[in-house]
């Protein structure tokens, strides 16, 4: 356990003295590692945690987004009272998404398709809202990009870099300690066998739900920050199912339902895919579709040969916990 | 607004909606028997599209005749597929089915993009701006066959599986896995057998589809939903059911842009698909497992 920790003091000190290391374009490569690492993390309360498949998380992105988005674009308010409506209006929507699917009784494949469905019609419908510029997307001011203007979270892109990396540290303890909490125990039941852990007295409903609440408020937060990082909102990009499922195949590829997992993922397949895009243009391939397709077999490999995920084939070798 | 135009509008989306209907059969059939989620359905249509496409180019084939050898193509590759990548799959949790089926869908749509570009291409045929006309009613010869197309596989199909041995040893494994391995079904050439009659139904629709739309790479995902959004609705595992809600989604799709607008469309599909699965899980003609 002690290496374990140690192990995971040296990584954070990496990650904090890196930025003084590397440029502008892989400070925002790390920047986007730690955002997908986090947010599946989020993801991974879930799923990995709850077992409640979920093919949909873009929803709780797009939301927390423009609602913290639109309260800076109309009032002038700045994220850190929007997490909060964010955040609200996230947990919300989960718990009644999570309402509709378990008080009827819909799990597995359909549960999914739910999710996907919620998602897919939040990003047609969003479409069609004016206030917030539909189709043609929200664009929010950027006054100043050279000192940290913390309040209005404008600032360098190595202001950005910190948060994340704070809040991908938050993430981990919070799960750490959720995942031996009484609420780890039971989601960890109810994943495993749910009609056993209703006879054991287990309230599967209620604990599912805290599950999607938990998860859903994590991601509203990822989608705060995407709107104040990136300053433009599209319902086409935000609430796509390709971003629900780039947020899913950072923890599935690092190993569902641990701990380090989500992080490892989100850090091989960013580095591959962004690595890939540069090795590509150093040879001169520059053939569009060819990383992609590179990618699905990368993809292809790991799901075939590690169906757990790299963690814990990694762990059991370094001879830690998984 | 006038009733002919809507009329007009209802027909021709009931026609496309039949090709839809075929496209979610197969996905409907695979699940029905070998309980996994093809998530590359979209993306092996938008395939066979192509294939439509460059066999016309190449050798001035009618897609309707190009639909025999892409249909048999797509069996030998759907059999090979179930047969080496899915089936190890068949007993893993679902996340790691939809990665898998995610990797190869990935694979698909890029190598298409790699191969043609993103440009749009399609069939130039002479029927496609010839229509018949009845009763007041216009229906566009391209359509038209298309929907026969599907509706002749379908038939086909639901034929085999009823009434032929094999039809019925697949049905076998469908109900009950465990007896069908003790009555000596070979089960994994069962499953293999699904899975390319499955993809040769989307191939089939995908000939058949690409009289009617342009192909694109990008169309593959968006075919993916739809054809759950069509599954769900008919009810996952029923043959009537797919081609029921391909009809429910074609018009409803067609009506919704005549009377909204056409970016809402989709709209009312998802809507659809929500209030299905919140109160008739199992689908409009589904029964309960």
């Amino acid at each position: 356990m002690s290496r374990s920790v140690a192990g995971l003091l040296a990584l954070l000190a990496l990650l904090a003295a890196l930025p003084f290391f590397v440029g502008p374009y892989l400070l925002s490569v790390l920047t986007l590692v730690l955002f997908l690492a986090y947010t599946g993390q989020a993801w991974n309360v879930m799923m990995g945690f709850a077992g409640q498949l979920s093919l949909g998380h873009s929803l709780y992105v797009g939301v927390g987004a423009y609602a913290a988005g639109a309260l800076f674009f109309h009032f002038g308010i700045g994220p850190w009272a929007g997490v909060w409506l964010a955040m609200l209006l996230c947990v919300a929507l989960g718990l009644a998404i999570g309402f509709l699917a378990f008080r009827f009784r819909i799990s597995g494949v359909y549960f999914a398709l739910l999710t996907i469905a919620f998602a897919e019609f939040t990003r047609v419908g969003f479409d069609h809202i004016g206030w917030l510029g539909g189709p043609a997307g929200m664009f929010l001011r950027v006054a100043q990009r050279d000192t940290w203007d913390f309040a209005n979270f404008r600032g360098p892109p190595l202001m950005y870099y910190y948060t994340m990396l704070a809040l991908a540290v938050a993430a981990f303890i919070l799960c750490a300690w959720l995942l031996r909490s009484r609420a780890g125990y039971y989601w960890q039941a109810i994943r495993e066998d749910e009609e056993a852990a209703q006879a054991l007295g287990i309230n599967s409903f209620r604990w599912k739900m805290l599950a999607v609440a938990v998860s859903s408020a994590m991601t509203s937060v990822s989608g705060v920050f995407f709107a104040f990082y990136y300053n433009n909102l599209f319902p086409e990009q935000i609430f796509h199912i390709s971003r629900s499922i780039e947020i899913l195949i950072g923890p599935i590829v690092g190993g569902v339902g641990t701990l380090f997992g989500p992080i490892l993922g989100a850090a091989m397949v960013t580095l591959l895919a962004d690595g890939l895009t540069d090795a590509l243009m150093a040879l001169g391939w520059d053939i569009p579709g060819f990383k992609r397709v590179f990618y699905g077999v990368v993809l292809l490999i790991v799901i075939i040969f590690l169906p757990r995920g790299i963690w814990p084939a990694l762990a059991r070798r370094l001879g830690l916990h998984a | 607004m006038p009733l002919d135009l809507v009329l007009n509008v209802a027909v021709s989306g009931i026609l496309t909606g039949l090709v839809y209907g075929l496209m979610a059969l197969g996905l409907s059939v695979i699940f029905g028997v070998v309980r996994v989620v093809n998530f590359a359905h979209g993306e092996m249509m938008t395939v066979a599209m192509y294939a439509a496409t460059i066999l016309f180019a190449a050798l001035k084939l009618d897609p309707f005749l190009a639909a025999l050898p892409v249909a048999a193509a797509f069996f030998a590759f759907g059999y090979w597929l179930q047969k080496t990548l899915i089936n190890p799959f068949v007993t893993r949790p679902m996340h790691s089915q939809f990665i898998l089926l995610l990797a190869i869908a990935i694979i698909l749509v890029n190598g298409l993009l790699m191969i043609f570009g993103p440009d749009a291409r399609n069939v130039q045929v002479d029927y496609q701006l010839e229509s018949f006309e009845i009763g007041g009613i216009l229906i566009d010869k391209a359509r038209l066959y298309a929907a026969t197309a599907a509706l002749i596989t379908a038939t086909a199909l639901f034929t085999f599986f009823r009434f032929s041995l094999t039809g019925k040893a697949i049905r076998a494994c469908a109900d009950n896995y465990l007896g069908a391995k003790v009555v000596g079904l070979n089960v994994k050439h069962l499953y293999a057998l699904t899975f390319g009659l499955g993809s040769a139904c989307v191939a089939i629709a995908g000939c058949a589809l690409s009289v009617v739309l342009e192909v694109t790479p990008q169309l593959g995902p968006a075919m993916t939903l739809l054809a759950f959004v069509i599954v769900i609705i008919g009810g996952m595992g029923s043959m009537a059911g797919a081609l029921l809600g391909g009809v429910l989604i074609g018009m409803s799709e067609a009506l919704a842009g005549l009377f909204i607008a056409p970016s809402a469309k989709s709209m009312f599909s998802f809507g659809l698909l929500i209030l299905v699965l919140l109160f008739r899980p199992q689908g409009l003609l589904g029964t309960r497992a």
